[in-house]
């Protein structure tokens, strides 16, 4: 295996606020490769967020309590500002959630684009500038781009926005680029063009992805390899094949269970029971535990935390369950009742 | 108790009511607009068309889903029909009455019959209610909240939507996002409805608090026999609730029929093109599902196209699409399975297959 881009190890984030202190990540340690798309899947308050945007100082109010986010050789978390900014925007570009809020609505798509281009390029002149801009624009779709690339955010859709995000993340040619729920806000048939764009994107810049998503559709459609989080830790991390197909913490398992499926005919829904946790006051043990079907009240799950341990065959499959090894023979059981080993 | 008497209906009605069959409600050209204003003087110098020209009918007991995009007028609609906003022109027939023209106070009985449950469970509740009141409201509203027995009542809904009694004293800053959607559901229970509005409901919530919602929502249609209009985005979950399915796309149903022939047969290219952006199931599904692309946005429904509103984007589009506005009617399938398009023909975009050329849409 190649060396990692970016390295996160044992990164521990916490806020403070009026009810306490929440610890929003902890002890997450992952590594991202040259070129591939790393879905960082959880729900709202799981952490993943947090995990990828403190490395890069986005995260103001947080408190970096311990780790390391290692990025060709430096470490980024230990890195002063302005070099931090450097790279920021430029070697890792962003892709945001909301095109509506992250676009500056009184200037120019142009010029926002060229900004970007011009900060990491001080050379380039405003006429090669935009150039690029519109080279970009067409790269991510945007049609006539020469027109429109002097029109401003609200003349844009929320599908257009998004692409001119994209564009301005790519200005540059990153290598590492970070996708924070990119299609949430938007419609299902203009996801699926966002998804097209993203592909495109990945073509031109063979950039490394770390793809942001509470929605698993988007990871299966993306990704390659899966961290799972939730509460703040990573409960499963392995490549997409495996996580769909095998996953072996309940957690995940839970998540692909309580989808609506638009085949076959459930009566119901099988749904995660509870709620997650606060983050000010885990359970103790497996944050898991009071959720988990897996558990059945063993003592276990609710004194000692569970260590990510690898699984399986390889090395490459992380579960963070003391009971993974059931879920194999569940599964195994399962698929010879069905009769259907495929 | 005046009040029982108002609302006691008419022996008309009661006629009509019978007359009406197990169809709960029905409506018939529905149109609602919205003016345009601009100048000082604040002249109306367009309209929004948010829903044009809207017909169907829901059955007592089953779940009709409404999808389409966001300003395809899926909200506007489940407003209008229970007359939370006014229709500009048609009709709203509900339970055999014709509540089209029907005042504030004529509403009132109709209102207990019709609630509604919106999507965002932190808007929609009052930060400074407690759950009591805040489920309460309706029953008080109704002259239906009478001391021990009202505060009984309020128990007994929260423990129907799986919530306990003793959360009846707190705030709703206190619950989680599928915590306020339960309470926001024992709220539109309160009065025993026939019917629920429900708009988005569960599309604010997490995938695996999603689930316990639908879960509740349907246990809760078994067991008080209500009628649902179920107004949502998410395809795979509207699938899963709905008896049958109308799809919008600018203000008009461009496609309506039963779950299985929406979702296998559908016949309206836009309904095509909207299952096959699904994204898809796992990652095995990779390659395999052929995806038809629309290019561009939807139109302003300020100013939509002529003819079919779907021609702009429509990769089947002739010269008569933007002539002729197709009719919704039947092409072959059932007489229930109805969609608006002149050259309706059944695709099959869910279907997997080893690789497939997706159509190549117009710009």
């Amino acid at each position: 295996m190649p060396e990692p881009i970016l390295s996160i190890k044992d990164l521990t984030v916490e806020f403070s606020t009026e009810d306490g202190i929440v610890k929003a990540v902890t002890d997450v340690t992952y590594d991202l490769h040259p070129g591939e798309v790393l879905g960082v899947v959880g729900e709202s308050g799981s952490g993943k967020s947090v995990s990828v945007m403190s490395v890069l100082g986005l995260i103001p109010q947080g408190r970096i309590v311990k780790g390391e986010a290692v990025y060709k050789g430096r470490d980024l978390l230990k890195l002063p500002q302005r070099e931090l900014r450097k790279i920021r925007g430029g070697e890792m570009a962003m892709i945001f959630q909301d095109p509506m809020t992250s676009l500056n609505p009184v200037l120019t798509i142009g010029n926002q684009i060229g900004e970007a281009v011009k900060v990491h390029n001080p050379d380039s002149d405003d006429a090669a500038a935009r150039k690029r801009v519109i080279h970009l624009l067409e790269l991510v779709g945007v049609p006539y781009a020469e027109r429109r690339i002097d029109q401003y955010p609200h003349e844009f859709s929320g599908g257009m926005r998004q692409r001119a995000m994209i564009a301005m993340a790519i200005a540059n040619d990153p290598s590492v680029l970070i996708a924070d729920e990119p299609t949430t806000a938007l419609d299902v048939t203009i996801q699926a063009q966002i998804v097209e764009v993203l592909k495109a994107a990945r073509e031109e810049t063979h950039a490394a992805i770390i793809l942001i998503t509470h929605d698993l559709g988007l990871i299966a459609e993306l990704a390659d390899r899966v961290v799972v989080m939730y509460a703040g830790k990573v409960v499963e991390l392995s490549d997409v094949y495996t996580i769909f197909n095998s996953p072996r913490h309940p957690y995940t398992l839970g998540l692909l269970n309580s989808l609506a499926r638009l085949e076959g005919d459930q009566e119901w829904l099988h749904p995660i029971p509870g709620h997650p946790p606060s983050l000010v006051s885990l359970p103790p043990g497996c944050p898991f535990h009071p959720r988990c079907e897996l558990s059945h009240g063993r003592v276990v799950c609710r004194t000692d935390f569970p260590a990510l341990r690898s699984f399986g065959e390889g090395a490459d499959h992380l579960s963070r369950c003391h009971f993974a090894e059931e879920l194999a023979a569940a599964q195994a059981t399962a698929l010879a009742n069905a009769g259907n080993p495929a | 108790m005046s009040e029982l008497q108002a609302e006691a209906p008419t022996s008309a009605e009661s006629v009509a009511a019978a007359d009406a069959g197990d169809e709960l409600l029905r409506v018939e050209g529905l149109v609602k607009h919205f003016p345009i204003k601009a100048g000082l003087l604040k002249h109306t110098v367009g309209q929004v068309r948010a829903v044009d020209g809207v017909d169907f009918a829901v059955k007592r007991g089953e779940t009709l889903g409404v999808v389409g995009e966001s300003g395809c007028g899926k909200t506007t609609l489940g407003r209008t029909v229970m007359k939370l906003l006014e229709p500009t022109s048609g009709r709203i027939i509900f339970d055999g009455k014709d509540i089209t023209t029907y005042g504030r106070r004529e509403m009132r009985p109709i209102r207990r019959e019709v609630q509604i449950v919106f999507q965002d469970p932190y808007a929609s509740l009052n930060p400074r209610m407690t759950v009591r009141e805040i489920v309460g409201e309706p029953l008080r509203i109704h002259g239906q909240f009478r001391g021990q027995n009202g505060r009984q009542r309020v128990e007994e809904l929260l423990r129907t939507v799986g919530l306990s009694p003793e959360h009846a004293n707190r705030f709703p800053h206190e619950f989680s996002g599928g915590q306020r959607q339960r309470i926001g559901v024992a709220r539109a229970l309160a009065l025993n409805p026939a019917m629920i509005v429900l708009d988005e409901p569960v599309s604010a919530l997490d995938v695996s608090i999603q689930a316990q919602v639908v879960n509740l929502l349907e246990a809760l249609q078994k067991d008080f026999g209500l009628t649902y209009l179920f107004i949502a985005h998410d395809l795979s979950v509207v699938r899963h609730v709905s008896d049958r399915i109308a799809v919008m796309y600018l203000g008009k149903v461009v496609e309506i029929g039963g779950r299985e022939e929406i979702y296998r047969t559908p016949m309206h290219p836009y309904t095509q093109a909207l299952l096959s952006a699904v994204p898809i199931e796992s990652p095995n599904q990779r390659g395999k599902r052929s995806r038809i692309v629309l290019e561009g946005d939807v139109p302003s429904p300020a100013n939509p196209p002529s003819g079919c509103r779907f021609r702009t984007r429509c990769w089947k589009a002739q010269p008569i699409c933007a002539e002729q506005e197709p009719p919704l009617e039947p092409h072959g399938t059932s007489s229930e399975h109805r969609a608006a398009c002149h050259f309706a023909e059944v695709l099959k975009p869910l279907e997997l297959a080893p690789d497939s050329a997706p159509a190549q849409p117009v710009g």
